[in-house]
């Protein structure tokens, strides 16, 4: 087991849960509100010294009872020991979790794409917008065991829809900003972007089940 | 409002059309209020996603002063096809023909590191054979990878023989991967527990001779480029990460070694015995475009080095484990004995389980660190197939390594993150 465990409980004494250890790498649960602390810790704290974020990413099991996890692969460089942080997000509250873009960089794109395929927001995150998903896709999120295989929709319904879309709604807010071209939008568009709301998931139809 | 004018054109030809009329050319209207004013504003240019200098589906909106980048907001998802989704609803071995998909550039290294994320979860241990074998396939995805991306590189820094050259040997490699694998992009070659074949006759004479004849054709691109003055120009000083900007940036591969940070997978966790074969790993020391070049076409060259050693310690032996819980049998045995039927029914049926738990394992890949995170609920297909791809964090870095230089020197930074798209939007 990692040593650094050992010097988590005594910096953060219960906040830190329980430890598993699964194919000899070691798994911290640590308590949701305080896990950009305990990351921060671990990154300064010169023993630890945690400096490469190797991967933000979320875990929803099969059993629906379990929690959703938001996984931190760690690696401290200089002394090439790894570490994972879990945080689970029971799926009864909301879904958010401090982000971590402050103390690494990398975690910016890795936390969109958490954002983008599982609806977990990041908050404090600087730039939290949908990624390998467009700015508009409204149907939920691909990586959540209730989104279907296949999608909510059915092939023809999709193309239907896609022809039927405002093609400025293909580009982000942000580039529209630039641009300058975010008056071009339909007034009610603008106002449900700049609210940051992204749209609404359609009923899906009896027609087919993934 | 002015009116609108008709010039009347001196023409070489008669000035006439066919009906006889005088062709005359309607000039629009010219009002010095409505001339946009260039100087106030920026330009907004969208690069992609449909353009050769991107390499692949990859959109950058960018906004620029003259030809000054002030800033880059990189688009990706053009490419997305949801494999971590598809993963959840298969058998390991059945996620082996995702990852071709993934880094296409270098399959068969995808397909290895899968494998070995698999096994590892599963505690199998595979034979020495397969270990050589997935080494001189890893080898040889890094040298395609890096030569796909030292050929393209030079064409959008301006010059075009390099990539005839790098070509005619990456092709060299293909028909090896080919004879070896059946196919040139979709390899597949390997299963959890061992490979889907072994070595076919006259492979290893050819690969000898390859290992022979490539690096003269190194060297060359070498004399082209390494101290070619207009390649030195757009490289040097371009893209500058130091390396605790690499590191805080999350970069990996050749990217995190040319700004100076030696990590190598290969050496600091090391897997497949890479701590027994005699390679050195290329450090930069400025981690701009040039150094990058520098890194990658070192990396080729000890490619090469490896691929000659496990050729020397090739041994002999079986290539799959003994275990028919894992590996299919022979077809011969599946279709003449029982025993082996109701195994080959069970394996293709409900697939291999692994026992609960969960692993991240990565690899060193031509791109940086391939990483693979399973979780496994003890069936035989995962809760989670997470693909940690090295070029995904490295273009995220992009905005903050372009912003400030010239368009021109964008291009340049961008080919020289070694994208692929496939593996970037997954």
């Amino acid at each position: 087991m990692n040593p650094t465990v050992d010097s988590l409980r005594r910096a953060f004494g219960d906040k830190v849960g329980r430890v598993i250890v699964s194919c000899d790498q070691t798994i911290v649960y640590v308590d949701r509100e305080s896990i950009a602390e305990v990351l921060r810790w671990l990154k300064e704290a010169p023993d630890e010294n945690y400096d490469y974020l190797v991967d933000v990413t979320a875990v929803e099991y099969r059993d629906p009872e379990r929690p959703i996890e938001v996984v931190y692969q760690l690696r401290a460089m200089a002394r090439r020991a790894e570490l994972r942080i879990k945080a689970e997000l029971p799926k009864d509250q909301p879904l958010t979790v401090e982000s971590v873009v402050p103390v690494w960089r990398s975690a910016d794109w890795l936390e969109r794409e958490v954002y983008d395929m599982f609806g977990i927001t990041f908050t404090g995150h600087p730039d939290l917008r949908r990624l390998l998903m467009w700015e508009t896709y409204a149907e939920g999120y691909p990586l959540r065991k209730d989104f279907p295989l296949r999608g909510r929709f059915s092939r023809s319904e999709q193309v239907r829809q896609a022809l039927a879309a405002n093609p400025e709604a293909h580009y982000s807010l942000d580039e529209l900003s630039i641009a300058q071209a975010q008056y071009d939008l339909p007034e009610e568009m603008r106002e449900r972007l700049e609210r940051g709301d992204r749209g609404r998931i359609p009923e899906p139809k009896e027609e087919r089940h993934g | 409002m002015a009116e609108t004018r008709t010039v009347t054109l001196d023409l070489a030809t008669s000035g006439t059309d066919a009906q006889g009329h005088p062709v005359r050319v309607p000039l629009g209207v010219v009002d010095p209020e409505a001339e946009p004013d260039f100087t106030a504003e920026n330009m907004l240019l969208n690069v992609g996603p449909q353009h050769p200098a991107t390499h692949g589906v990859l959109r950058l909106v960018v906004q620029l002063d003259g030809e000054v980048v002030q800033r880059v907001v990189p688009h990706i998802g053009y490419l997305h096809s949801g494999f971590e989704k598809l993963g959840e609803y298969r058998h390991y071995n059945q996620i082996v023909p995702l990852t071709d998909r993934t880094d296409y550039l270098a399959p068969m290294a995808n397909n290895v590191a899968l494998t070995m994320a698999a096994e590892q979860l599963m505690g199998i241990e595979v034979t020495e054979r397969c270990k050589v074998l997935r080494v001189i396939a890893c080898e040889l995805s890094r040298i395609i990878s890096h030569l796909v991306w030292l050929g393209t590189t030079a064409i959008d820094i301006g010059a075009f023989t390099p990539f005839l050259w790098t070509f005619q040997e990456r092709e060299k490699v293909y028909n090896l991967q080919e004879a070896w694998t059946g196919a040139r992009l979709t390899t597949s070659l390997t299963r959890v527990g061992g490979m889907m074949a072994d070595l076919p006759d006259g492979f290893e004479d050819s690969l000898r001779h390859f290992c022979r004849n490539f690096p003269p054709v190194l060297d060359e691109v070498d004399r082209l480029l390494t101290r070619n003055g207009i390649w030195i120009s757009r490289t040097q000083g371009i893209g500058v990460m130091t390396a605790e900007e690499a590191v805080n940036y999350g970069l990996s591969g050749p990217m995190l070694r040319a700004s100076g940070v030696a990590y190598d997978v290969r050496r600091d966790r090391p897997y497949l015995d890479y701590e027994t074969y005699d390679f050195d790993v290329p450090i930069g020391q400025h981690g701009d475009v040039y150094d990058r070049y520098l890194v990658r076409v070192e990396e080729m060259r000890q490619s090469t080095r490896i691929i000659e050693q496990a050729l020397d310690r090739l041994p002999d032996g079986p290539v799959n484990v003994d275990d028919p819980q894992v590996i299919l049998p022979p077809k011969s045995a599946a279709m003449n004995d029982m025993e082996s039927m109701i195994f080959h029914f069970k394996q293709v049926m409900e697939g291999v389980p692994a026992p609960v738990g969960e692993v991240y394992f990565a690899i060193e890949n031509g791109k940086g660190e391939l990483g693979y995170y399973f979780v496994s609920d003890g069936t035989a297909k995962p809760v989670r197939w997470r693909i940690r791809p090295p070029s995904f964090l490295n273009i995220a870095a992009l905005p903050k390594m372009a912003e400030g230089h010239l368009f021109a020197d964008l291009i340049a930074i961008n080919a020289s993150v070694d994208l692929v798209m496939g593996e970037i939007d997954r």
